[in-house]
């Protein structure tokens, strides 16, 4: 099942830099007002992406990870949502302050992103076919056979049996891992450069997980794409990403190649995440993990935002926002990084 | 579909049936005399009173009495009412006019009521939405009776700007527009607020953050993908409303003076008339269930995960 790439993109207005850099997060901040107050759910987050790389961002449920790609992508409901600063560079042009309706055509054809739940984030009152065919009608201004002809080759390219017979299918008809198979059709239609999916297994039985990750791995791949994959679950970045970022109360606490991240973890939040997976070997053995709750995000405690959690902590850690520094080929904001890294 | 359709055709026997003979029931128990009155300011002669509760099959008991309506009624004969006129003509004339002041308020609450309701979602806590909740609050807590006369002073009379009365069952379209509008006001308000609640509800829905991801234009992602979804209850609920339209229209249709088919119910239970607001409620029930039926079909439409297989 062969397909070509490139069938109907025009010539892009974007080009990456010569690093084949193609998106910059540059000190992002968040927040959201709310009648509780202000909650600061980014707080300075900086990392950039390359061609063909597949960066993972890990974290706990709360800590930033699924705002920072819905800042990127632009769907952030604003408000409540506010941007105070930062940046968001897609091949140096900053999206924060692009013309909204320049940024809206960059998205799919540049930028695209798949949802965790793919039941509720198709629309159930239209055919999978219509809405991937959407992309081209909107974007490439595509009539409807045409489009629904795109439709079916995408669909076939992601291994749905019988693509042309179940193009006008409804979404309530197709298994959860076929639904998923459509939502990575559809954000991958218009070949975009960078490619944003927000826990795109979670909702999945296990078998059915490790075949959507193989089919992204195989897209990324084949078209080069820089993958961005959101998600809580070690277990499922470790053969696909290159780097990780993990992300506590809105900050981004480590980064590192993904073995390094795995084989020597220089905070003490990762290793406890590490340790928190279960384990084969560790049959009979109380599982460890990580005691409380992450922070409230309108109340974070002062200094380092995980020291209420943590083994480690001691006076400083309660007074000193640790700054992410490197440490041994890796990035760790943890006032005792070296300590984790050797212990 | 169709196997669909004829079960529903066929629940609606005994549906139909119960109904008419409640109605004819609740008819026969009323107290007074369907003579009393008919000759003048005298007594009727006993000869008259028997010869017309032989003619109205009075004298039979009840059961046998719905039993002979019934049998006329499935031929089509609604029967003549107690002033020798024959029901259906009377039914077909007044149920034209009550048709069509219901079709034009259902109109009014579909165009006014959805597009007032879309204006509010979409601008939700903005000053246009606070606009809607309020004037619909407002028409919601008065009564139908006072929107009526108070439209009729401005609108008809004061500033003569609709005509005030409709003076023939052959009305024009145009004289029927101030009526239509205040019999469907209650339903404009409702539809308004059912519609800005669904779509305010559905704009945080999943979906429509794809199609924000998609790139699509504010206009796509809210009038396609939106709107769609937050109409089904509206129309659920626009498509029951004709039925209770038809029947409710009394206050209305009394206040501009049109012969509709809530006055001739009226006048039939005020005179006793059995045969003739049974006929006319019968009307009302089956229209009712067949436009509830075109509901429910319209909504395996408007939304495929409901199958009528």
């Amino acid at each position: 099942m062969t397909t070509t790439t490139k069938s109907v993109a025009p010539a892009s207005d974007y080009k990456p830099d010569d690093s084949g850099r193609l998106l910059e997060v540059d000190n992002l901040f968040v927040e959201f007002h709310t009648a509780e107050g202000v909650a600061k759910a980014i707080n300075g987050v900086s990392f950039d992406l390359h061609q063909g790389e597949t960066l993972a961002i890990l974290g706990e449920s709360g800590s930033g990870k699924s705002v920072t790609a819905q800042a990127i992508m632009g769907i952030l409901d604003m408000p409540p949502a506010v941007i105070p600063s930062g940046a968001i560079r897609y091949c140096g042009q900053d999206l924060l302050t692009m013309p909204e309706d320049q940024r809206r055509r960059a998205r799919g054809p540049e930028i695209s992103m798949i949802f965790q739940d793919a039941l509720s984030s198709l629309n159930p009152t239209f055919p999978v076919g219509w809405q991937i065919g959407e992309m081209f009608r909107q974007h490439r201004g595509m009539n409807k056979s045409d489009a629904y002809a795109q439709a079916v080759r995408l669909m076939e390219r992601v291994a749905i049996p019988g693509a042309k017979d179940r193009v006008k299918n409804y979404p309530h008809q197709f298994s959860g891992g076929m639904r998923q198979r459509i939502m990575i059709a559809m954000a991958i239609a218009l070949d975009p450069a960078v490619l944003i999916a927000d826990e795109p297994t979670t909702a999945l039985d296990v078998t059915v997980q490790a075949q959507i990750m193989a089919l992204l791995a195989e897209l990324q791949e084949e078209r080069q794409m820089g993958l961005i994959l959101i998600t809580h679950d070690l277990g499922v970045v470790a053969d696909v990403a290159d780097r990780a970022s993990v992300m506590y109360a809105g900050r981004i606490v480590a980064q590192a190649g993904i073995e390094d991240l795995y084989a020597r973890p220089a905070h003490p939040y990762t290793r406890g995440l590490l340790e928190s997976i279960p384990r084969l070997d560790q049959k009979g053995q109380t599982l460890a993990a990580i005691g409380g709750l992450p922070p409230n995000l309108t109340r974070i405690p002062p200094g380092c935002a995980f020291n209420p959690r943590c083994r480690m902590a001691q006076d400083i850690c309660r007074t000193d926002v640790p700054e992410l520094r490197h440490v041994a080929n890796q990035d760790s904001a943890c006032h005792f990084a070296e300590e984790v890294l050797n212990g | 579909m169709g196997k669909y359709i004829v079960r529903r055709l066929l629940q609606m026997i005994p549906v139909v049936l119960g109904a008419t003979f409640i109605i004819f029931a609740m008819v026969f128990a009323l107290p007074g005399d369907p003579t009393a009155g008919k000759c003048g300011e005298r007594p009727c002669s006993p000869e008259f009173v028997a010869k017309f509760r032989e003619e109205h099959n009075l004298n039979d008991p009840l059961p046998v009495q719905y039993g002979k309506y019934l049998g006329k009624f499935v031929q089509g004969d609604l029967g003549t009412n107690y002033y020798g006129i024959p029901v259906k003509d009377d039914l077909a004339k007044r149920y034209t006019i009550t048709g069509r002041l219901a079709l034009m308020a259902i109109a009014f609450e579909a165009i006014i009521g959805i597009l007032a309701g879309v204006l509010a979602g979409v601008r939700k806590g903005r000053f246009i939405d606070n606009l809607v909740t309020v004037s619909t609050l407002f028409v919601i807590s008065i009564p139908v009776f006072v929107i009526g006369v108070l439209l009729q002073y401005l609108f008809g009379i004061k500033w003569g700007l609709f005509p005030a009365t409709v003076p023939s069952l052959e009305a024009s379209t145009w004289s029927l527009v101030l009526p239509a509008f205040v019999l469907g006001s209650l339903s404009i308000a409702y539809v308004a607020r059912l519609t800005r609640t669904n779509l305010v509800e559905n704009l945080r829905a999943d979906y429509v953050r794809t199609a924000a991801a998609k790139g699509l234009t504010k206009s796509r992602a809210v009038g396609v993908h939106t709107l769609r979804n937050s109409l089904i209850p509206v129309v659920t609920f626009i498509g029951a409303d004709f039925g209770g339209l038809l029947g409710g229209a009394i206050v209305t249709e009394r206040i501009f003076n049109i012969q509709g088919v809530g006055g001739y119910i009226w006048k039939g239970i005020n005179s006793r008339d059995g045969v003739a607001v049974v006929s006319a409620v019968t009307v009302l029930v089956i229209v009712y269930l067949l436009v509830n039926l075109l509901v429910d079909l319209l909504y395996g439409v408007l939304d495929p995960r409901i199958s009528h297989d």
